[in-house]
């Protein structure tokens, strides 16, 4: 598999502020990847200049081995950009916004594909609506529909499903995966994190423009974040001592224990035997994105 | 070249779905400035002794008209598509900032001259100025439409907010127009505002374009040529500058 995205080095400063402080990764033709972080970490920034809208200080982006400067024509028609503010011209119905941005992409004739893409994003019978009447989902789906005229073999969607409700977002993801599974390499970025964790086989987390965690989903789960287990201790006892050390309280009386592994279940539990202390209610809950997130903000904070 | 095309044909639906706003209202203002100009004046002003005065009007008013049209159009498009988001729908494909230079300037020189085309229309009736040299005219209205066109597309970068626009409009565009000389001829003015009105630009191109119906003119109609196609060959190398550069459009 080659190289759908190339990103050496990138520094982008906005005055004082430096928004990509030297960030590098590369993305492979096919896969998921998911562009994680908090506000401003540039993850936007990032795609900006990936897309030719924002101008690096320093550094390479290249999509597919075309540097988005120097061959800025052939980059650009290999990638295809859903922007993360709802923008719409509101000139227009859904079908000529559709055929225009072909249109600009050197396509002429381009209905057939232009209305695969509206029966699947479940806006056919909107074709002919002016953009202006489309309540915001269904703007949000057009400009899904407008970054794939040119069936880009790179897709950059970002937050594509903010204020999407949670059948028309399914939707959205069943037919993005199937882009996906055609070879069509997908960036996200997104806030739902368990959108990202079901999505992506890798993933980058920023945090004030640098890249803070690069890794499959996988290894990130596993490093970051372990089985946890709730606890609820019967006369509300105190933990034992030894237990301490892994446990923290919650607000409703209730301890969160991060195992790093099942054979902690036992000591957890022999612990308590021991003590004398009888179990009101216990539940194991899998490894989740959100905690691993947290934990690496926190890292990257701490260093 | 489809993408170029495309632009230029998105510019030009954007205005001819709203041409109510975009071309009628504009003939209409132009045939009340008629109306009551040659009601006032016709009598009593005779600027050539063989044309009467709304004659002389006329062209003038069609190519104010062509003037502030083309302007409004390429400005009016940008400052939307920046304020709304939309511009990154242009900023995103494979269009080179040449083609995207063309594509604006010409679709507001073609909104300049339809408009133009509707004053000459509804004007022409009351005193017909006569056709001296047709290709005279078209040059100029092409060459003023394309200047105005790219000070707009200069104007519509450099502005943040829709009163920036409006006060370029409003303190650049309207005056070099008014005292260019559609309603009167700069000869009638005191020498040293004759002075003044030389170093206006716009005077050439009213005056080049009036020279085309009366075969008359203030000033030579190959130095008003000449003054033209070089503030032409000016506005859009300025313009072509900042979209290379990518002001105010890519960061």
């Amino acid at each position: 598999m080659g190289v759908a995205v190339s990103i050496q080095q990138v520094v982008k400063r906005f005055g004082a502020l430096c928004a990509l402080d030297g960030v590098s990764l590369d993305i492979a033709e096919g896969e998921f990847f998911g562009l994680l972080g908090p506000n401003g970490a540039g993850k936007t920034t990032l795609i900006s200049c990936l897309a030719g809208l924002a101008r690096p200080d320093a550094g390479r982006l290249s999509v597919l081995g075309r540097d988005v400067v120097a061959d800025y024509r052939a980059a650009r028609h290999l990638l295809g950009v859903v922007p993360q503010e709802l923008v719409f011209d509101p000139f227009f119905t859904v079908r000529e916004t559709l055929r225009i941005q072909s249109g600009y992409f050197g396509l002429r004739d381009n209905d057939v594909w232009i209305d695969e893409i509206l029966a699947n994003l479940d806006l056919a019978d909107k074709a002919d609506t002016n953009m202006r009447r489309l309540s915001g989902g269904m703007k949000r789906r057009v400009l899904v529909a407008q970054a794939l005229v040119h069936k880009p073999p790179v897709i950059v969607l970002d937050e594509p499903t903010a204020g999407v409700d949670v059948e028309l977002r399914q939707g959205l993801w069943q037919f993005i995966r199937r882009l996906n599974r055609e070879g069509h390499t997908i960036i996200l970025t997104t806030h739902y994190l368990e959108e990202a964790e079901a999505l992506c086989g890798r993933i980058a987390m920023l945090q004030k423009g640098r890249v803070v965690a690069l890794d499959s989903t996988e290894n990130l789960l596993r490093e970051f974040s372990g089985h946890t287990m709730s606890l609820r201790l019967a006369d509300g006892a105190a933990l034992p001592a030894t237990l301490a050390g892994m446990a923290t309280l919650g607000s409703d009386g209730g301890w969160q224990l991060s195992l790093p592994d099942f054979s902690a279940v036992e000591r957890v539990l022999a612990a308590l035997r021991k003590a004398g202390i009888a179990i009101e209610d216990l539940r194991l809950s899998p490894p989740d994105l959100e905690e691993a997130f947290m934990r690496v903000m926190q890292k990257g904070r701490a260093s | 070249m489809t993408g170029f095309r495309t632009l230029l044909w998105k510019e030009l639906l954007r205005f001819w779905k709203v041409a109510f706003q975009t071309v009628a209202a504009p003939v209409v203002t132009a045939l009340l400035y008629l109306l009551i100009f040659s009601h006032v004046l016709d009598e009593h002003v005779r600027i050539y002794e063989s044309v009467r005065y709304t004659a002389f009007l006329i062209p003038g008013l069609v190519m104010m008209s062509v003037l502030q049209n083309a302007f409004a159009n390429s400005s009016s498009s940008l400052i939307q598509a920046k304020v709304t988001g939309s511009i990154v729908f242009v900023l995103l494909p494979p269009i080179s900032y040449l083609e995207f230079f063309l594509a604006y300037v010409i679709a507001a020189a073609i909104r300049g001259v339809v408009v133009g085309i509707g004053v000459l229309l509804v004007t022409v009736w009351f005193a017909p100025p006569g056709l001296a040299s047709p290709l005279w005219i078209l040059a100029f209205a092409l060459l003023g439409g394309a200047i105005m066109g790219a000070l707009g597309v200069v104007a519509g970068i450099w502005a943040d907010k829709f009163d920036q626009l409006a006060a370029f409009q409003n303190f650049l565009i309207l005056p070099l127009t008014m005292l260019s000389g559609v309603f009167y001829s700069i000869h009638t003015l005191p020498p040293f505002w004759q002075q003044v009105s030389h170093f206006n630009p716009v005077l050439y191109m009213i005056d080049g374009f009036r020279y085309g119906f009366f075969g008359i003119s203030d000033v030579s109609p190959l130095l008003s040529l000449a003054v033209v196609a070089g503030a032409f060959v000016a506005v859009s190398l300025f313009s072509l500058a900042l979209l290379k550069r990518g002001y105010k459009l890519r960061t």
